[in-house]
């Protein structure tokens, strides 16, 4: 039986090893990348709870959303006239795609990723209601615990640090036996099950 | 439609379809949160087309521009591909609503605006076609009446049935237990959520054999590829595919259906369509069946002038009226002190309570008039969409203490959820956008809808019937329901957008008759839930086949032998 271990057991490749690990960018320029990396960071920290958005490589899952079809908004309808001041209940109705809000977003943070962890947090919380604010901790949320294929839950330390096992083909044994008792299999990611390429959709390009 | 056709008469059919194929094997790679659950890999494509949203008549409608509140398919199948397979009838009384009510407490009890009506169709008529939709799917659940003998540990409150369910019940979850408990505690009689999800390998009458459920916790939002929940695909493809008669294109965006003008008897000829090479074609047809989905179907018989625009000012002509969207709400967020092992779970797997459904309580001294159901169902969760959910004594949203909270709670939280009907208002309607296109330069459907009094004062009081619960589950902390405000796009609350293209027994005060067929083009049949006046408390489904098949036996026996109007 796999157990949770909630520290930090698997660090990032980089931290150990004496090579630098260097991983393309297709979004974001190196700085704007360091930066979102900090940012996500103060979202998700690395702390005494487990790891958190450094470990799991947030910041390449963002890279290749905002790349990606999500990015430019392949999926949302953008015909205007465009409403932005509309009530909550309407969702968001602006123009900005997510690359548009992300770069106008990151120039008013520049050199956040120099400051001390406490500036840092006061600077989010100034923006802390934008929709760039938004975007970046359901961003970063979903850079934690998406499948690996995405570039984010990095070796699945996200998914171990919630006890989630990824895809399982069955629960059908256990499903009425574990009654107030956790049960926390290893975690194991689609490719795994699938033993085969998975290609994830921000890979399109049409 | 298309297989009853194809195996009970010679005609040529043609299934045109705006997206793309679907099979078994495609399900294969698609266990992925991200791409299904969050990006909605299966759903319409918003760029393409969507529909806007006003709250009232004097508002301007804004473009839903990310679908949120409901979820419309695409592809072969449509939404029955990755739906939740929840699937029980609508109460016998949901067909006779507007005399049923009237009966009992008096005009004077309806609520201010409703538009209420009855069906034209009874539940005692469609039964038998309830039972051929269930043992096609092979739907799993424990009958509660079984011509009007009342068996503990079912439904004591549902619509009579001549049999039980094809399938036994499934295994129940945690969670579900826990609530079944809880609610015995109160007097409720809890019973399995009847789910077109199979508890044990079954062989239906077509032949169709599949596989038992695995629990796997990737039901919603995706296609099973095993085979274990219904769906198109995997119950009426495979025979549809082995007519020679019967043929599907893809990639076929259908923009008019061509008809003679109303005066010449308004026949259909045909529709035209967008092919995949973004042609126009003209597909020629003696008999037209429209099953696009509730927002399609008001849509391109709009663009296509077939019906009376309804004008909710004058109350005058009938299409876009009655339009609906189920009631659907977390009643309870529940957070336990023992984990729930939430990643496992089914379409529908757990129980039920319709001790609040339709008209079981007397609502004399109530508020508001009908109900709905609560349930603890158990889907199958997964960590981006349930991540921070948290006692509202908890205020961080972001950095380690909302992190530390998050990790605790997550798998210890679970949603008392309620399922209620939803009256049709003269306010709520369907109509053509004024402003916003689609892709292809048509206007986009608008939905005129809000909550209105009685809807509010539903959700009220049955929140606090759910708080109860949550009590009697000796939880220490929960979340009550804060109340429905406006009509929010971003939401989900169940894809049971219905009305519209309603049924009536007369052409003054619907669109399509009895049998579904179009009031002012005799060789037109519109299917789907855009045709009921009112909602259920119950997913739609069931009630969609069963009427299909109903329709399919008209067309069959009698429209083809003598092609005229049915009523």
């Amino acid at each position: 039986m796999y157990s949770l271990d909630r520290r930090a057991s698997r660090l990032f490749a980089q931290e150990k090893s004496s090579q630098s690990l260097k991983i393309p960018l297709r979004f974001f320029t190196e700085a704007e990348a360091l930066i979102v990396a900090a940012a996500a960071s103060r979202i998700f920290p690395s702390d005494d709870s487990g790891v958190g958005a450094r470990e799991a490589g947030v910041v390449i899952y963002i890279d290749r959303q905002l790349a990606g079809p999500y990015g430019r908004d392949r999926y949302r309808y953008t015909q205007g006239p465009f409403e932005e001041s509309a009530a909550r209940e309407f969702g968001y109705q602006g123009k900005a795609t997510p690359q548009e809000t992300y770069r106008e977003g990151l120039k008013g943070l520049k050199g956040f990723d120099e400051l001390a962890p406490a500036e840092q947090d006061a600077k989010l919380k100034q923006i802390e209601n934008s929709h760039f604010f938004a975007l970046l901790r359901q961003n970063t949320i979903e850079g934690m615990f998406c499948d690996p294929i995405h570039g984010g839950n990095v070796d699945m330390v996200g998914w171990q640090l919630v006890g989630f096992p990824g895809p399982r083909m069955s629960n059908a044994a256990e499903i009425d036996k574990y009654y107030g008792k956790a049960f926390r299999p290893k975690p194991v990611s689609l490719e795994q099950i699938v033993g085969d390429k998975v290609h994830p959709s921000e890979d399109e390009t049409s | 439609m298309a297989k009853e056709l194809g195996q009970r008469t010679s005609l040529s059919v043609v299934i045109l379809e705006r997206g793309g194929p679907r099979n078994l094997q495609a399900y294969s790679a698609d266990m992925d949160e991200l791409d299904y659950f969050v990006r909605l890999h299966m759903m319409q494509d918003a760029a393409q087309e969507t529909v806007t949203l006003r709250h009232g008549a004097n508002d301007r409608a804004l473009p839903i521009r990310q679908f949120g509140a409901f979820l419309p398919g695409t592809g072969v199948g449509g939404t029955g591909e990755h739906w939740g397979a929840q699937c029980p009838r609508l109460q016998p009384d949901c067909f006779e609503l507007y005399s049923k009510t009237v009966e009992k407490y008096g005009a004077k009890k309806l609520p201010e605006d409703h538009s209420m009506q009855d069906w034209s169709v009874t539940y005692d008529e469609i039964e038998p076609y309830y039972l051929r939709a269930e043992r096609m799917m092979g739907v799993s659940g424990k009958a509660g009446n079984l011509k009007g003998k009342k068996i503990e540990g079912g439904n004591i409150f549902e619509g009579w049935r001549s049999t039980d369910y094809p399938n036994p019940p499934g295994k129940l979850p945690y969670f579900g237990s826990l609530f079944g408990e809880a609610a015995k505690s109160l007097g409720y009689h809890p019973y399995p959520s009847p789910a077109a999800v199979l508890s044990q390998h079954y062989t239906n009458p077509d032949g169709v054999s599949r596989a038992a459920c695995a629990f796997c916790g990737f039901c919603e939002r995706t296609g099973c590829m095993i085979g274990a929940k219904a769906q198109p695909t995997n119950t009426l493809l495979p025979l549809v595919q082995k007519q020679k008669t019967v043929s599907i294109r893809t990639g076929a965006r259908v923009k008019r259906i061509v008809h003679d003008a109303a005066e010449k008897g308004g026949k259909a000829r045909g529709v035209t369509y967008i092919d995949s090479a973004g042609e126009e074609v003209f597909q020629p047809a003696d008999l037209v069946i429209l099953a696009s989905w509730t927002l399609s179907n008001n849509r391109l018989l709009m663009l296509s002038g077939l019906g009376t625009p309804y004008d909710h000012a004058t109350g005058k002509g009938t299409l876009g009226k009655n339009l609906t969207h189920q009631i659907s709400f977390p009643a309870v967020n529940v957070f336990f002190d023992k984990p729930l092992n939430r990643f496992m779970g089914a379409g529908g797997a757990g129980l039920r309570i319709a001790d609040f459904d339709g008209d079981v309580i007397d609502h004399t001294n109530l508020p508001f008039i009908r109900g709905g159901n609560f349930g603890a169902i158990s889907t199958g969760t997964q960590p981006i969409s349930t991540f921070g959910v948290l006692p509202r004594s908890i205020k961080a949203r972001w950095g380690s203490e909302w992190k530390k909270a998050s990790i605790d709670y997550l798998d210890r939280t679970a949603t008392i959820a309620f399922s209620g009907e939803h009256l049709p208002y003269k306010s709520n309607h369907f109509d053509l956008d004024p402003t916003y296109k689609d892709q292809i330069g048509d206007p986009l459907l608008r939905l005129t809808l809000n909550w209105h009094d009685n809807d509010r004062k539903m959700v009220e009081f049955m929140t606090a019937r759910g708080v109860e619960v949550a009590r009697a589950l000796g939880v220490k902390e929960f979340n009550a329901y804060q109340g429905y405000g406006d009509y929010d796009v971003t939401r989900y609350q169940s894809t049971h957008v219905q009305g519209g293209t309603i049924m009536s027994p007369s052409p003054e005060h619907g669109v399509v008759n009895p049998y579904l067929q179009h009031w002012q083009s005799e060789n037109l049949f519109v299917l789907g839930a855009s045709t009921f006046p009112n909602t259920g408390s119950a997913n739609p489904t069931p009630t969609i086949l069963a009427l299909t098949y109903r329709t399919a036996d008209a067309i069959v026996d009698r429209y083809l032998k003598k092609p005229a109007a049915l009523v």
